[in-house]
This record gives structure tokens, sequence and C-alpha cells, in this order.
């Protein structure tokens, strides 16, 4: 899976990833510590299912099945979701704006490691005396009760991980303000770009308030704060709004790259310009912005009274129309296309009826009163796993197959990932379409067992063997990544054949300058424009020239290392365990001594010249020779 | 600043269109920063008066805004070209903080 086509040691090539700050290297980190992630999110909701797929089962006990519940959802949305969309917003954002690198290549480092360190640490929960066991949500009177350290990890875990993805966001934003290409507008930008820039203002925004409450969860927990502890004068409802301030953007962030994602592959694989582009830009940044007016409607059911719950119904319902819009013009750019049915098409077109599906039954609880009825019921489950999983997880197979070119310059088997796209979605229909009915038949949400004869014995095994065909389908994923790796058949500048934007115009994996010359931008789908003027290159929008490129470093992973053992001595302080307090200030010192390192040192990259890129006379490298 | 960037070599060059322009710059700022101060005095002055609370605060806050204000868009340069992207992310940062302090305001502490 290297990147270049050249010999070298594995140890050099495990040093090279630790100290990369290209943002295709760290790419390819995201996706592999979030394919990780993803897995073990996976095996969490393998055994839930397993769990329930009989009534009065004891696979596993009922406090295990809390730290499986709760550890499913953290981590399929923290450390599994989150991470593969910034795995390939890195991978493809620049390369669509024709940019060389993100805006700053070692903050965007220090993202991906603060994130595998936190997550790392959540995850050490499982050896560590139990995890988390309050839900992903971990509202504040149970969490505040739950004994162990469970709690402590999820805090501190989270909240490592969450610097991670907020310092990602903002050098999504600063990249896509600052380092578009000659002639890329904003208007003329594809749409995962924009998607990424929405999300990214979504992360600056709605992570702050969880940083927040994190904090205060955090020193209520292991310092003695009261803000939570109704008892001692705090409030308990606080958390729950910060907690949703943070968490509704949140499902924002995770299904707008998904919507990018899916807009290049409707318009690549109708080989037409996307239907109602400046429509949808319109969407995606009215979604964006209604995301942060609705939280409330996560608690209805709280006691907010009639006026505050009627006006988040309403606001819940607006979202509906530019969604609306989206769904509109992806049938549209379908519509009288010259349609391939490649892997990533097909997920495609399977996310329009799954994401409708889910999204009817938002606008049902987004009715106040009838979502006294609906709530912490499966049908709740049901719709949330309809958009996420039926919205980005479809997106991240989609983009896995559609991307896999680009990454690593093979092409992911079409008849294998057609195996996994039929057992994928047969298996999520089946495991989530009967919840809904569970739910309405008043099955409630979390709970560790059933009782026989109720009702609901069919419904959960059916729910349970559509897991494992889904379960199925990922493995063959896996398959396939590995026999596609092993028979490494190298693949051209645009495998698809039908690429629209800039991306497809460089070799794949693209050198790691990403542009000899940065190209001119002269319309929506430039690559395309070029084609169809009868070129196979970009034109240049600078003679060739010396290029400056950004030096590796350790220091990235230092800094997260030092907050990962700092978080140790925070934890393990409540104990009165004498070791504690010196490690939390060790642990800082190693933080803040790697960034005074870095500030203090000068670094100022080194630069390729200009007869190196000349001598390599190939005409695929970059835009032009 | 910002407007006397050039792409030129020559230092003449609209030499006097940037002179007249930090001119104007100048006298906007030296103008500014006088209503500042009297904004200051106008606010202790509105305490010293003895004034029904339900009248001061009110003031002083708007006072703080409009002084925020002028601070962003004179002092700072945000009315300027090349300042739309902050300016976006700025007021977007406002209205998400202005809505949570609201709705904590309003339903929380009821």
């Amino acid at each position: 899976m290297s990147t270049i086509a050249q010999k070298r040691g594995f140890a050099s090539t495990i040093w090279d990833y630790l100290t990369t700050v290209d943002h295709k290297k760290i790419a390819i980190l995201y996706l592999i510590a979030g394919g990780i992630f993803f897995l073990m999110g996976g095996i969490e909701a393998m055994m839930i299912r397993a769990q329930l797929a009989v009534p009065n089962n004891d696979f596993v006990s009922a406090g295990l099945y809390n730290e499986l519940l709760t550890m499913h959802g953290t981590t399929m949305i923290f450390l599994a979701a989150m991470p593969l969309l910034l795995g390939f917003m890195n991978a493809v954002m620049p390369l669509q704006i024709g940019a060389r690198d993100v805006a700053f290549p070692f903050v965007n480092a220090l993202g991906f490691w603060l994130f595998f360190f936190g997550g790392l640490f959540l995850n050490l929960s499982w050896f560590l005396g139990g995890a988390p066991d309050a839900g992903w949500t971990s509202y504040a009177s149970l969490s505040l009760a739950s004994e162990g350290h469970g709690i402590d990890f999820y805090a501190l875990g989270l909240q490592i991980s969450g610097f991670g993805t907020l310092m990602g966001g903002i050098n999504f934003l600063v990249t896509i303000i600052n380092m578009r290409a000659p002639g890329m507008t904003y208007m003329r930008m594809p749409l995962f770009t924009w998607t990424t820039f929405v999300a990214s203002a979504l992360i600056l925004f709605a992570f702050p308030p969880l940083t927040a409450s994190i904090f205060m969860l955090s020193f209520d927990r292991m310092f003695g704060a009261n803000f939570f502890n109704v008892a001692a004068g705090g409030n308990t409802i606080i958390w729950e709004h910060f907690f949703w301030i943070f968490g509704h953007p949140e499902v924002y962030i995770l299904i707008l790259p998904a919507f990018g994602i899916f807009s290049e592959i409707f318009s690549t694989f109708s080989r037409k310009r996307l239907f109602g582009y400046s429509s949808m830009v319109f969407a995606t940044v009215l979604i964006g912005f209604l995301g942060f007016m609705v939280w409330a409607h996560h608690m209805f059911t709280v006691g907010l009274g009639p006026v505050a719950n009627a006006i988040f119904a309403v606001a819940t319902m607006a979202i509906a129309v530019p969604t609306g819009i989206k769904i509109f013009n992806w049938l549209l750019t379908i519509w009288g296309g010259s349609i391939k049915f490649t892997v990533p098409m097909l997920y495609a077109v399977a996310f329009i009826p799954s994401f409708v599906a889910g999204g009817v039954t938002g606008i049902m609880q987004a009715v106040a009163p009838a979502d006294y009825q609906y709530h912490d019921t499966y049908f709740i489950v049901a719709h949330f796993h309809y958009v996420i999983v039926g919205g980005v997880v479809f997106a991240l197979l989609a983009g896995v197959h559609f991307y896999w070119p680009k990454m690593f310059g093979t092409m992911l088997s079409e008849k294998i990932g057609k195996f996994t796209f039929v057992f994928f979605f047969i298996g999520f229909h089946l495991t989530f379409f009967i919840q809904h009915f569970l739910g309405l038949m008043g099955m409630p949400r979390r709970v560790w067992t059933f009782l026989p004869g109720q009702g609901l014995d069919a419904g959960n095994l059916i729910s349970s063997i559509g897991a494992a065909f889904m379960a199925i389908g990922v493995i063959l994923l896996l398959l396939n990544v590995v026999i596609t790796s092993v028979k490494n058949e190298r693949v051209g500048n645009d495998p698809w054949e039908d690429g629209r934007t800039l991306e497809w115009a460089i070799p794949s994996p693209p050198p790691f300058y990403n542009f000899k010359q940065l190209p001119l931008v002269r319309g929506l789908d430039a690559y395309w424009l070029e084609k169809m003027e009868g070129k196979t290159t970009l034109t240049p929008a600078e003679p060739i020239g010396d290029i400056h490129m950004p030096n590796g470093s350790f220091t990235p992973f230092v800094i997260s290392l030092g907050l990962f053992i700092a978080a140790f001595g925070a934890m393990y302080h409540v104990d009165d365990k004498a070791w504690a307090i010196p490690v939390l200030i060790g642990g800082l010192a190693i933080t803040f001594g790697a960034m005074a390192y870095r500030s203090i040192k000068d670094d100022h990259g080194f630069h390729i010249h200009k007869e190196d890129l000349m001598d390599d006379d190939n005409e695929d490298k970059g835009v032009k020779a | 600043m910002v407007n006397n960037q050039s792409n030129s070599n020559n230092p003449r060059l609209n030499y006097d269109f940037r002179r007249k322009k930090n001119a104007e710059g100048m006298r906007i700022q030296v103008a500014t920063f006088t209503l500042m101060i009297f904004f200051t005095v106008v606010s202790f002055v509105a305490v010293a008066a003895d004034f029904s609370k339900w009248f001061v605060i009110p003031f002083i806050l708007l006072l703080a805004v409009v002084q925020v204000g002028f601070q962003l868009y004179y002092f700072m340069h945000m009315s300027e070209k090349g300042h739309e992207a902050p300016s976006l992310f700025m007021w977007s940062g406002i209205t998400v903080a202005f809505v949570t302090v609201l709705a904590f305001m309003t339903i929380i502490w009821w």
C-alpha cells in the first residue's frame, strides 16, 4: 500500500507515517485508524444483536450490555464515521481545489494523532476496569452516578480526540478560503469541497460546547465540582443542552460530507453536470445554519414547555426543505444521464430511498406531541440508523470504492464490490426496517433483554439476522482490499474514465507535491471542461518553478502522547494514587515542552527545485510538463 | 495596512491615492476614538447620576455593542476588502453564541 513505488524497509515506512505531514498520507492514517475503530464498533453491534436475538438471553450480562451499547455509539460516531470522513476530506479536498497541501500541514498531523490517542484511551477502558456505560449521550445525573472509571475514560478520551477534530475543521476552513487554484471561485468548487467547507464550519462552532460540557463533566467527576449535581445547587439539564447544541450539528457534520461524496458520484456516473449546482450549495449552507437551531428536539420530553417545544418542532421540520431540494437535484442529475452502474453508483442510488425513509421518520419525530410516544423506543433507533447507516455509512463505502484508485493507485474489484453492496444493503434494511415496528409496539431503547410472548421475538430475530448480513458485507470488503493490494494492478490518472474534477487529472496516487504547476480553473468540473475540448491535461496557471514543501515532524505525535499520559494521571487522581498528580503534570510537561520546541525551533521546510521537476518529463505528473 | 499592499516595486505607484486613503483612514480612526472615549464617559455618568438600573444596564450594554462594532470595523478594518470570510465567521459565531445564551436564559433557568 505504499504511495510511491519504491523499495523501502518496513521500519522506515512506519517512521515515514509517524512523522508525515502530507495530507495524502494523513488521509491513509485516518482511513486505517477509522477503519479499525469501525470494525470494533461493528463487533460491539454484533454482540448487541446476538444478545437480543432471542428473548431472555444471557449472552452478555446487563452491565456489559450497557458498556457495549455506549461504546458502540461513541465509537461509531466519534472514532469511525467522523475520522473516516476527515480521511476523505484530507485525501480529496486539497486535490479538488488544486492545492499542494492543506494550509497547516503540521496541525493536520497533530489533529490526526490527537484523535488517535483519544480513541486509544477511550478503548483502553475495556482492559482497565470497565468501559463507559451511560450511553453515548452520557446524560449527567446517570454518568455522575456511574461507578468505576468508565465515564472518566469517556470524558478524557473524547476531550483529546475532540481537540484533534476541531483542529482538522479549522485547517480545512483556512485551506478552502485561501488555497484555491487560480480561477477556482467559490461557485466553481466541487460539491464535496463545499460540503467539507460547511461541515468544517459546523465543527468550528459545535465542538466548543462539547469541549465545555466535557470539561464540566470531568471536573464534576474527578475534581469535586458540582456543575450538574442538583443536590449541591447544580443543574443536570445543562449537560443535555450543551450535549445537543453540539450533538445536533454533529449529525450534520457527518451527513454533509456524505452528501458531497454522493454528489460527486451522481454526476460522474450519470456523466452529467450536477443538476442545480447553486441550489445544492444554498441547501448545504442552509442545512448547516438550521442545524444550530433545532437541538432541543432531542429533549421534547424533558419538560421545556409547549412554547419551546413548538418552536423547535417547527425549526426541525424546516430542515426537510433544503434536504428535499438536494434529493430532487440528485434525481434530476440521474434523469437523462448516461448512467454507469459501478459500485459507488449502486450505493448512491440505494442511498436515496434509504435516506428518505430516515428523513420521513425524522419529520414524524419532529411533531412534539407524537414524539412523546416514540421517545426512547426502537423507533428512534431505527430512525437514526436509517440516516446514519443509509446516509453516512453508504457514503463511506461508496467513497472507499470511488476514491480507492486515487488514494492507492489500484482499483477495488467491482465484482466483489457488488457482492459487498448486496449483502450490506439487504442486511441494513433487514436489521433496521423491522425496528420501526418493534418501537411502535413498545420495545424501549437500551434494554438488555426482553420477555418472550410479547410480540417482539420474531422482529428481534429478523433484525439480528440482518446484522449478520451486514457483517458478511464488511468482511467481503476487507477481502477485496487484501486481494486488490496483493494483485497491485496500477491504474492511470482517470480510472473511472469520467472524472470531472481536478483530482482525476493527476496520477493515482498523486506525486507528493500534487501539482507540478497549479492548474487554471475555467469553470465548474474543470477537468471535464478540458476533456470536452479534446485535451488530456489541465491548462497550467504558472510556469514551472521551485515548489516549497514542509518537512516531516515527529512533534505532533509527542504532543498527543503527552496528553494521553496526562489523562491517566487525571483519571487515577480520583483513587488517591500517589503517582497520579506527577503523571498528570509530567504528561502536560511533555505536551507543552513539545509545543515550545515547535515554536522556538525554526523549520522553513525545503524546496523541490525547478530542474528536478523539469528532468521528470513524465506527461502525467502534475499539470503539464 | 491592507490598502498599502502593492505588487509593484515602484514605491511611487499610486502614491497620491494611497496617501489620500491613509489620511481618510486616520481621520475616521481619530473620530471613532473620540466617540469611544465619549461613550465611556457617558456610561460612567449614567451610573453616577443614579438612574434606574432598568435604564442603566441596557444602556451600557448598547454602548458596549456599538463600541465592539467600532473596534471591529474601524480599528481592525473589517469593512475593507478581503475581510469577508473572517466577518462571516465572526457573525455566525456571535449568532450561535447568542441563540445558546438566549435559550439558556429562557428555557433552563425558568
